[in-house]
């Protein structure tokens, strides 16, 4: 296996959505290739570092605010009637 | 190297029931509907516009379409990959009248191949997130992310951020399921060769790496 091939296979690797003969497959090439190893380590870093930042987590007060102008919304639809599309 | 574990969406289950009662004029059903995935949807349409006041109306509007079209979900799919398709698009037309100098579409397949090739083989530092305030890192995340075209953006914070399925974020994003993972695959990329220059090892002078995780930094 070469290393584009590596990368091509990548996000299904860390995805765990590929079968048990590409999985060994991949495994051994990482058991080798330095440079695979660390593109792959990274890259799972870089998910899970997005994934639990917390970037643009909606404020308490925001949140009430919106949701209180989306129900009095959606109250004055219902007594308009239903919408005809 | 461990699969990357799946984020556990709360359990669904009175969720047809909550849509029903609020296609039924129940207000109060669709509020928890909004108290579900409010956060959620403000996520995704920040990542989208990069703008708080844009990702607000998102919001707004994104649940008032929502209860106006309740009639047409069918409940073939999640309500939450419908809404997110509905939000998505609102975001993207949010972002189209703010950047009209630039054609946003999702369909844009940009051609990057060569961007996606690792260049930036440094391993990073054990906890290289804590080199930074809370602050700084946000910053340093916010950017990075920034930089990627709309369409890779939209597909990462689904995928990724938000914990969808291919399937789903094939289906909110009306895409194929490859396209998903070429985008996918492409932003990752992007995104971690972009962050290795905030988070490589530090080598110190004499070319033993410092930073370590020893608590000498």
């Amino acid at each position: 296996m070469k290393c584009a091939d590596f990368l091509q296979e990548l996000t299904n690797y860390l995805d765990g959505a590929i079968d048990d003969h590409t999985k060994a497959e991949l495994e051994d090439h990482l058991a080798w290739c330095h440079n695979c190893y660390v593109v792959c380590d990274t890259t799972k870093k870089t998910i899970e570092i997005y994934r639990d930042s917390k970037l643009y987590e909606l404020p308490e007060d925001l949140r009430t605010r919106l949701r209180t102008a989306i129900v009095s919304k959606c109250q004055a639809k219902k007594k308009a009637g239903p919408e005809r599309v | 190297m461990s699969a990357i574990q799946p984020k556990v969406s709360e359990p669904v289950s009175d969720e047809l029931a909550l849509v029903q009662a609020a296609k039924g004029g129940d207000v109060g059903a669709f509020e928890e509907l909004v108290r579900r995935y409010d956060r959620n949807v403000f996520r995704i349409a920040q990542h989208i516009t990069q703008n708080r006041e844009d990702a607000e109306d998102v919001v707004q509007d994104a649940f008032l379409k929502a209860y106006g079209n309740l009639n047409q979900f069918q409940g073939q799919s999640k309500f939450y990959t419908w809404l997110v398709r509905i939000a998505v698009n609102e975001a993207l037309m949010k972002l189209r009248r703010r950047r009209p100098e630039r054609m946003v579409s999702l369909d844009e397949d940009v051609k990057t191949e060569e961007d996606s090739l690792p260049r930036e083989v440094a391993d990073w530092s054990p906890n290289p997130e804590q080199q930074y305030s809370q602050a700084e890192l946000r910053e340093i995340l916010s950017r990075t992310i920034q930089g990627l075209p709309a369409s890779f953006r939209t597909v990462f914070v689904l995928r990724d951020v938000e914990g969808l399925s291919t399937e789903e974020t094939a289906e909110a994003l009306d895409l194929s399921i490859p396209a998903v993972k070429s985008r996918l695959l492409r932003a990752r990329l992007q995104l971690r060769e972009r962050l290795s220059r905030y988070f490589r090892r530090r080598e110190s002078a004499d070319g033993r790496p410092n930073n370590d995780g020893d608590g000498n930094q």
